[in-house]
């Protein structure tokens, strides 16, 4: 990307190309330059570093989450082991296979745009997308069951009991209670995730469009690049989700038969 | 440097000209006057609501208002000061004006996400206003769990959607002063050559975007818990109550700098302009903006000494408050120390200088008698804590609100306003503050608890003192209405730099250029070089 720009004191890098009348040759410029950016190098860095910034603040976001995960997990790690009993390992392994494919698919599409390929960017979106869709398709299956199940936090909530050998459990009983606090966090955390899943394939579709249209070479890719860090961010909160949620807790069980 | 530039081309008020080209301006200036408009209108809806509160206060019955009204009315007063006036007063009117230019650049990074971050915080009053209109709200704006979740029968979930959705203006301006600090300097503009101003916006977008998203989620667990079941705070439903309070309190304590912070900014501007002198110790108060920001994040348990936190992390808590006073006390004593021997002159400016730094001194050390923990346990939810942080959130930050809008009105709209209106204005403000929030002290350290509407006969007179102080404060606030608007249609022309002030912003015609500067700038001497040869610099 910016490999050629020297990275001393940002801001100042253009005294030498850009003298006291340098925005009167904009004409001459990539046509993708706003005109209050020197150059597409400024351009491109400041929008990156703006989507980073924005990550950072994603990260504080969930991390109100995670934090209250952490707090009740210490709180009551019974009806956490419970509870992720009842979550289903297979479909959670599966949905983080899919993300990991459709990081890969993303990642191939921005190097089709900084190497001008057309073909490779439609094609990779198309394919991230897809494996972004079916995330969600199998989430639904998931939620659809825990609905099936009672195992929805409200009134008709009703947790039964997990089988665990003896003296895993220290609380014999299985605390419905603060399982119910679980499957609230639960919810929160793969809701608020699935919500960020549905943006990022708005994102990608107005990005393909873009890259249909020829919108995007070498020259200028901004919009690809800065999109596509979003979409790892969303599977790589999904990569810390599926062991909290899912595995700690559950290998207990597996382990001793149970 | 207060001549004219020769070549000018048309200012950013003129063309193009319309209600859809000011809705769709991508021009930082224009979109801090549509920022101006909104958050004076909501100053004067908050204000409205504090009257009620102080017209209740002048009896000690609770004849005026019902109980369950005057809590709506306590309740709307904080959350539309908070979220709608304070938070984006200075970072959003005078950052977005200022920043782009002080450090010589076109426009923020983003200009279409600043548009956006307008319209966004429009979303958010329209649909906090709608829940004002549909039952309201009296959870206090704290939204203390499990009221706020399982008992309140307000309009609590409404008034939480709306201040989730104006939180993300807030970071989507954090975000672009940040970009646009770190990448979008003029040549020359290093980061040591930056007004202290931009330091301290640099400071604040850091809490704007570290703080604002825990509460963002913090209120949409709240309204998870209320509409759709879910349990996180409710003891019913399993979950911890004070856990609220930890996500609350550590977005909120840092809400009170973003709120002060930007108000050191614009008085280390005012101070040296009115004082024709560099800022005394400019790196010690650029850092120390930098300081009150990360130790702002390490103090919010001072709001729970009496919420079972345990005495150990109190006493750590109440430590770290101790060390805000230090930085603060930083920048009080070096703008002291500016004016000291300076040629200060007696202009509108000025005058909120003086304001500010008497009533923010009082703000601050009485914010140490609180961070003390066996005073707080008696000072707790009583008047003493109101009149704290309203000497720091009225006395602070709108006083500097109210100079930075002086001082840079000239800039801002080309035209000059009245001088003596303006002085007037000020010392009005300065007078009813006190009388208004003085007794308050009194009151809250005889134990009149806060959010009460009726009261033992005994604190009437301190109370009708207050209640009388309230209404020269409005007159204070109510007379720039007047002036300022006056200016605009009958004000003498504005020279380039009326104060003889520093800085790339006063190169430049008033009111600015669209694009700001006729030519690029290139920066080749220190902020507020007022007497060349002289300087000394650090960093």
């Amino acid at each position: 990307m910016a490999s050629g720009h020297e990275h001393v004191l940002p801001g100042t890098h253009a005294v030498a190309g850009h003298g006291a009348s340098a925005h009167d040759d904009h004409a001459h410029h990539n046509p993708n330059l706003q005109h209050h950016f020197y150059s597409m190098e400024q351009q491109l860095e400041a929008s990156t570093f703006g989507m980073w910034v924005f990550l950072v603040t994603e990260i504080m976001f969930f991390g109100g989450m995670f934090m209250v995960y952490i707090l009740y997990r210490h709180l009551y790690p019974d009806a956490w082991m419970h509870g992720s009993n009842h979550l289903d390992v297979t479909l959670g392994a599966l949905n983080t296979g899919v993300l990991i494919c459709s990081s890969l698919t993303m990642v191939l599409a921005v190097r089709a745009a900084q190497v001008s390929s057309r073909k490779g960017q439609i094609v990779n979106l198309i394919l991230t997308i897809l494996f972004g869709a079916t995330f969600l398709v199998v989430k639904y299956f998931e939620y659809a069951e825990k609905f099936h199940h009672n195992l929805v936090p409200g009134p008709h909530f009703n947790a039964p009991t997990a089988e665990f050998p003896a003296g895993i459990i220290t609380d014999p009983t299985h605390d419905p209670l603060h399982q119910q606090l679980f499957f609230s966090i639960y919810f929160m955390l793969t809701g608020v995730h699935a919500a960020h899943m549905i943006v990022g394939i708005g994102i990608m579709l107005v990005i393909l469009a873009m890259a249909i249209r020829g919108k995007f070479d070498a020259s200028y890719y901004t919009p690809v690049e800065v999109s596509g860090l979003y979409w790892h961010f969303v599977d790589v909160v999904w990569i810390f989700l599926f062991p909290l949620l899912y595995l700690l807790g559950a290998h207990v069980s597996a382990a001793h038969g149970g | 440097m207060s001549s004219t530039p020769t070549v000018q081309s048309s200012s950013y008020l003129d063309a193009p000209y319309g209600v859809a080209a000011w809705l769709l301006t991508k021009d930082h200036k224009r979109i801090a006057m549509l920022y101006l408009i909104s958050i004076t209108i909501f100053f004067a809806v908050g204000g409205a609501f504090a009257a009620g509160i102080r017209l209740e206060l002048l009896t000690p019955k609770g004849d005026l208002w019902t109980d369950d009204m005057y809590n709506k009315l306590f309740t709307l007063h904080g959350v539309v000061m908070i979220f709608f006036f304070l938070i984006p007063s200075i970072p959003a009117v005078l950052g977005n004006f200022l920043l782009p230019i002080m450090i010589g650049t076109k426009d923020l990074a983003f200009p279409r996400i600043n548009l956006l971050s307008w319209y966004i915080y429009i979303a958010g009053a329209t649909i906090t206003l709608a829940a004002v209109f549909s039952g309201g709200l009296d959870t206090g704006w704290t939204f203390y769990t499990p009221y706020s979740s399982a008992a309140s029968q307000t309009a609590v979930s409404t008034a939480a959607i709306g201040v989730f959705v104006t939180g993300f203006s807030s970071i989507l301006t954090g975000l672009n002063f940040i970009v646009t600090v770190h990448r979008m300097r003029a040549p020359g503009m290093t980061w040591f050559r930056l007004p202290l101003f931009v330091w301290a916006q640099y400071a604040t977008s850091l809490v704007m975007i570290l703080g604002t998203p825990v509460i963002a989620i913090t209120i949409l667990l709240v309204f998870a818990e209320r509409a759709l079941h879910l349990g996180f705070f409710d003891p019913n439903r399993g979950g911890d109550p004070v856990l609220f309070q930890h996500l609350f309190w550590f977005y909120s304590h840092p809400a009170v700098y973003i709120m002060i912070l930007p108000g050191m900014g614009v008085m280390s501007e005012l101070v040296a302009a009115v004082s024709r002198k560099q800022v005394f110790g400019y790196s010690f108060v650029a850092f120390s903006s930098l300081a009150i920001a990360i130790l702002g994040f390490l103090v919010w348990g001072h709001h729970l000494f009496v919420s079972s936190q345990s005495i150990y992390a109190g006493l750590v808590f109440s430590i770290i408050t101790m060390l805000v006073a230090v930085p603060s006390a930083v920048k009080t004593f070096n703008w002291a120390a500016t004016m000291y021997k300076g040629s200060v002159t007696w202009e509108s400016p000025t005058y909120w200088v003086i304001g500010f730094m008497g009533l923010f001194t009082i703000g601050g050390l009485t914010g140490l008698f609180l961070a003390t923990m066996g005073l707080d346990i008696h000072l707790t939810d009583t008047y003493f804590v109101v009149a704290h942080f309203h000497y720091i959130m009225v006395g602070g930050a709108i006083m500097a609100y109210m100079g930075g809008l002086h001082f840079w009105w000239p800039k801002m709209t080309g035209k000059m306003y009245s001088e003596a209106g303006a002085k007037a204005s000020a010392i009005l403000v300065f007078v009813g503050f006190n009388l208004t929030f003085f007794p308050q002290f009194v009151l809250g350290y005889m134990g009149m608890p806060r959010r009460y509407h009726a009261y033992p006969e005994e604190w009437q007179v301190l109370n009708v003192l207050s209640s009388a102080g309230a209404s020269v404060l409005a007159l204070g606030y109510l007379l720039p209405a007047f002036y300022f608007t006056y200016s605009i249609f009958k004000g003498a022309k504005a020279p380039a730099n009326p104060w003889g002030a520093k800085g790339l912003e006063w190169t430049i015609p008033s009111p600015p250029p669209t694009f700001n500067f006729d030519e690029d700038p290139v920066v080749t001497e220190p902020a507020y070089n007022y007497k060349p040869g002289r300087e000394v610099h650090v960093g």
